[in-house]
This record gives C-alpha cells, sequence and structure tokens, in this order.
C-alpha cells in the first residue's frame, strides 16, 4: 500500500530525514515513536506532502511521487487524496459545525452528491460516537470529542491511508482512551494507519509493526513485542527506559 | 456671548430656530443622495481592492508584493485631499476629466483600499497555519482554502479595525465637497453662505454625521456578536 524509497527532507542545511525506506502492507497499522527532533513528524507530514520531501519516491495505493523532480500543483493534489491527515492540534474549522467540518471535503472538493454525503457523514459521527453533537461548533467540544471529529473528517475523504501525528499528545489523560479506542477500531477494520504516538499502550495494543526513529533514521524496527521488550539498539533501549521511567512516576 | 445673545433676543431664537427646521431636510437629503452611496460604493470597492491587495502583500510572487507595497505607501504617505484634487483639478491637464462624484469614489476607493489591506493582511496572518495545512489534507484549492476557511475567519478579526476604516471613510466623505460634490457638507456651506449661520449648519450637519457613525457603531456591535458565536469566550 506504502512504499518510501530513500526519502530525504532538508530545511536549508539542516538535513530532518537521512533516507528513510518503508513498506507498509494494507490493512498494516505501523506506528512511529522516537525522541523529539528524531523526524518522525516530519516523515509523516512528508506523505501529506505538507512537507515538501527534498528526495526520495512514495508511492501510496499505486500513485508514486518522485520528489527528485519538481511537482505541478495538480499533481501534489492527486498524491494527496491517497491519504487523510489528524493532527495533534485537531485543526478543526472553529467556523464550521462537527458535521459541516467533516462535509467539507466531500462536497466543497470532491462535489459529490449532498444528500448521500450528509448520510455518510452522519454514519461517520456515529462511528466515533459523537452522533448526537453534529451541530455543535468544536469550542463547544472536549479536546476527545474535537479529535474524533478530525478523525471522520479525515474518514470522510475516503483515503486508502490514514495517517495520525500525535493523535492524543495535546488531550487532558482521561479523554485519550476515547481516541484510541476509535484508532484501534480503526486498525481493526483493517484501515491502513501511520501513527506518530508517545502512547505505548497503542502501540502494543493495535500496531502490527513499530518504528523507533531517532536523527532522521529509522534506527530499529519490529513488532512491538521485538521493540519493546527485546530492542536490539542501544538507543531504541535508553528511548524506552525513559518513557518507562516517567510511566511510573 | 453668542447664546447670550441668542437667548436675551427671542427674535433671533425664532429666526435660528426656522433656520434649523429648513435646513434639516436639505441636510438629511444630501446625506441620503450623496454621503451614505459615496460612503457605501467606496467602501465595498475599497474592501474589494484591500483583499486583492492584501493577497498579493502574502503571495509568493515578489512583483505582486512590490505593486502592493507602492500602491500601499503612496496611498498612505499622501494626504487624501491631495489625491483628491490630483484626482478632480489635476488630471483635466493630461485630458481626463473625472466628474465629481467618480472621481470622489475613485479616491476614497483607492484609499480605503491601502488602509483596509493592512487590516486584511494582518488578519489572514491571524489564523493559525494548522487551519491551511487542514485545508490542504483536505484536497482544497488556494481559493477554496481561503474562500471557505481563512477569509471567514479572518473577517471575524476584521469587523473591529474595518468598522473603524468606514466610520473614518464617512467623516472624510466631507472633504468631497473640495471637488464638488453636493454631499451634506457643501450643502451645509452653501445654506450657511446665504443667511451666515456658520456655527449652526455646520452644528447640524456634525450632529448628522456623529448619528449616522453612532448607527454603525451599533451595527459593528451586532456583526461583532454574531460571529462570536463560534468563538468560546
Amino acid at each position: 500500500m506504502i512504499s518510501i524509497k530513500n526519502l530525504h527532507k532538508s530545511f536549508g542545511e539542516l538535513e530532518v530525514l537521512k533516507g528513510i525506506d518503508l513498506d507498509v502492507e494494507k490493512g498494516q497499522t505501523i506506528v512511529v515513536i522516537g525522541p523529539s527532533g528524531s523526524g518522525k513528524t516530519t516523515f509523516l507530514r512528508c506523505l501529506n506532502i505538507l512537507e515538501k520531501p527534498s528526495d526520495g519516491t512514495v508511492e501510496i495505493g499505486g500513485l508514486v511521487a518522485d520528489f527528485s523532480k519538481p511537482m505541478s500543483k495538480k499533481q501534489i493534489m492527486a498524491f494527496r487524496k491517497q491519504s487523510a491527515m489528524v493532527f495533534q492540534h485537531y485543526n478543526l474549522f472553529p467556523h464550521m459545525t462537527a458535521l459541516d467540518n467533516i462535509l467539507e471535503g466531500p462536497l466543497t472538493v470532491q462535489k459529490k452528491d449532498k444528500a448521500e454525503a450528509k448520510k455518510k457523514a452522519l454514519a461517520l459521527l456515529e462511528k466515533v460516537g459523537l452522533s448526537d453533537k453534529a451541530d455543535s461548533y468544536p469550542h463547544q467540544l472536549s479536546g476527545g470529542q474535537q479529535q474524533r471529529v478530525g478523525i471522520a473528517r479525515a474518514l470522510a475523504l475516503e483515503p486508502k491511508v490514514m495517517l495520525f501525528d500525535e493523535p492524543t499528545s495535546a488531550l487532558d489523560p482521561e479523554l485519550v482512551g476515547e481516541v484510541l479506542q476509535v484508532m484501534k477500531d480503526l486498525a481493526q477494520e483493517g484501515m491502513t494507519m501511520v501513527v506518530v504516538t508517545h502512547e505505548m499502550r497503542f502501540a502494543k495494543g493495535a500496531a502490527d509493526e513499530v518504528l523507533f526513529m531517532d536523527a532522521g533514521r529509522i534506527v530499529e524496527r519490529g513488532t512491538p513485542a521485538e521493540v519493546f521488550n527485546h530492542p536490539k539498539e542501544e538507543r531504541t533501549q535508553r528511548f524506552l527506559n525513559l518513557i518507562q521511567n516517567t510511566d511510573t512516576i | 456671548m453668542y447664546l447670550n445673545s441668542i437667548f436675551s433676543n427671542p427674535e433671533r431664537l425664532e429666526r435660528l430656530g426656522d433656520i434649523a427646521q429648513s435646513s434639516f431636510l436639505p441636510l438629511i437629503e444630501a446625506a441620503v443622495q450623496f454621503t451614505l452611496p459615496l460612503s457605501v460604493i467606496s467602501f465595498i470597492l475599497g474592501l474589494f481592492l484591500a483583499v486583492v491587495t492584501a493577497l498579493a502583500r502574502i503571495s509568493t510572487v515578489r512583483i505582486f508584493q512590490w505593486i502592493a507595497r507602492v500602491y500601499v505607501s503612496i496611498i498612505r504617505g499622501t494626504p487624501l485631499l491631495v489625491q483628491l484634487f490630483i484626482l478632480f483639478y489635476g488630471l483635466p491637464t493630461v485630458g481626463v476629466t473625472i466628474d465629481p462624484f467618480p472621481a470622489a469614489v475613485i479616491g476614497f476607493s483607492l484609499n480605503v483600499g491601502a488602509y483596509a489591506s493592512e487590516v486584511i493582511r494582518a488578519a489572514i496572518l491571524s489564523i493559525p497555519k494548522g487551519q491551511w495545512e487542514a485545508a490542504d489534507t483536505i484536497g482544497m484549492s488556494y481559493s477554496q482554502t481561503l474562500r471557505r476557511v481563512i477569509l471567514p475567519q479572518a473577517s471575524r478579526v476584521s469587523v473591529p479595525p474595518l468598522s473603524n476604516t468606514f466610520i473614518s471613510l464617512v467623516k472624510d466623505t466631507s472633504l468631497a465637497a473640495l471637488i464638488l460634490v453636493t454631499e451634506m457638507f457643501r450643502v451645509a456651506q452653501q445654506i450657511a453662505a446665504t443667511n451666515y449661520e456658520f456655527l449652526l449648519l455646520y452644528g447640524q450637519a456634525a450632529l448628522i454625521y456623529w448619528i449616522i457613525c453612532f448607527l454603525l457603531s451599533l451595527v459593528q456591535g451586532r456583526l461583532e456578536n454574531r460571529f462570536d458565536r463560534y468563538v468560546s469566550r
């Protein structure tokens, strides 16, 4: 479903991604962990071309983007359609209701039939457990509810891949569970997902594979059990120790 | 002294009352016929110009940025009255003759365009980057993003400063008197020239300006309330 080869990204002099190679099968859930500054968020944003990679190729759902060559706006937009992004800070449109947020993509961009799109949007709201919030504005919703609307908004685009950029790190602890549950359900339904997160429980429970990134490279990869219980690399061990220590504090 | 002489002289008081009464209607007429249309038309054209200028300023195309900068700099750096005089008295020298009202509309629109462009530019820049990104991932084009996401939010932020611009504009239209537009202030001048009651006539004009601006500030409050329904307080 996803095939990434030699992905590079520099901001000026600073090279943030130093050659990422990764293949993701259809229906897999990949969790990306790593210290801040490791490039994991940049990596995810490159897949949706929110950051334009400096070099390398990415194939998603049969469409290839070659970043060694310049891309037209049309090409970028076509490539973006393959995936949908869920943001750390939700980024809902504050002047639209939850329902209108979800409808924006299908109606404004994809020009779908209004009645049909609305039916689907309401079904998505139900899926994320917010049927009763269709007419609420984002500021009337809790962080967890806003993020679930964010997930529904991304799903409404019918992407082949869902990208999650630290979807729970802006949430109060008691609201994290409701968002993770929605994500777990999605993973079980066979959605292909790439998730940048610090939630080890989610990684253990839902990930097919865990990637540990540091300094712009994938340092270690494997099943959650392999990476969490028997990390091979010293850097991975150090990172996991740090995280687990804060967990017990 | 003036007030003393008015109240000690019943005849004069009566005369002032008569003049006030008879001049009220022409002043209101001039306001409705010229002051208000001049303000509204110039504001709408100016806003359009302002959005275009603001977008040019934030665009990545250098030449657009520079055209916008030069335009804003010229308009903000020269007096409005001088601009009006150039349009109305200056241009005929090079063969371009414009009637008073259209000349005034052009002058005021250019003015609003320059000042409001800075307001709108700031408002657009105040919208978090995440909103652009969310629109990007949904697949929106630049113009869809502006129309559906950025400008609706930016217009909420712009209501107070743009209300300022509009209220200033209403009062500035009095300058059109000097390029022969028979708006309210010019009518006041004309009436005063016949009866020499300058304080009364200019006072009346001031009162009507104030009433218009007061009503506008009420509209501003309403607009702010309407936009506020989607932000938490």
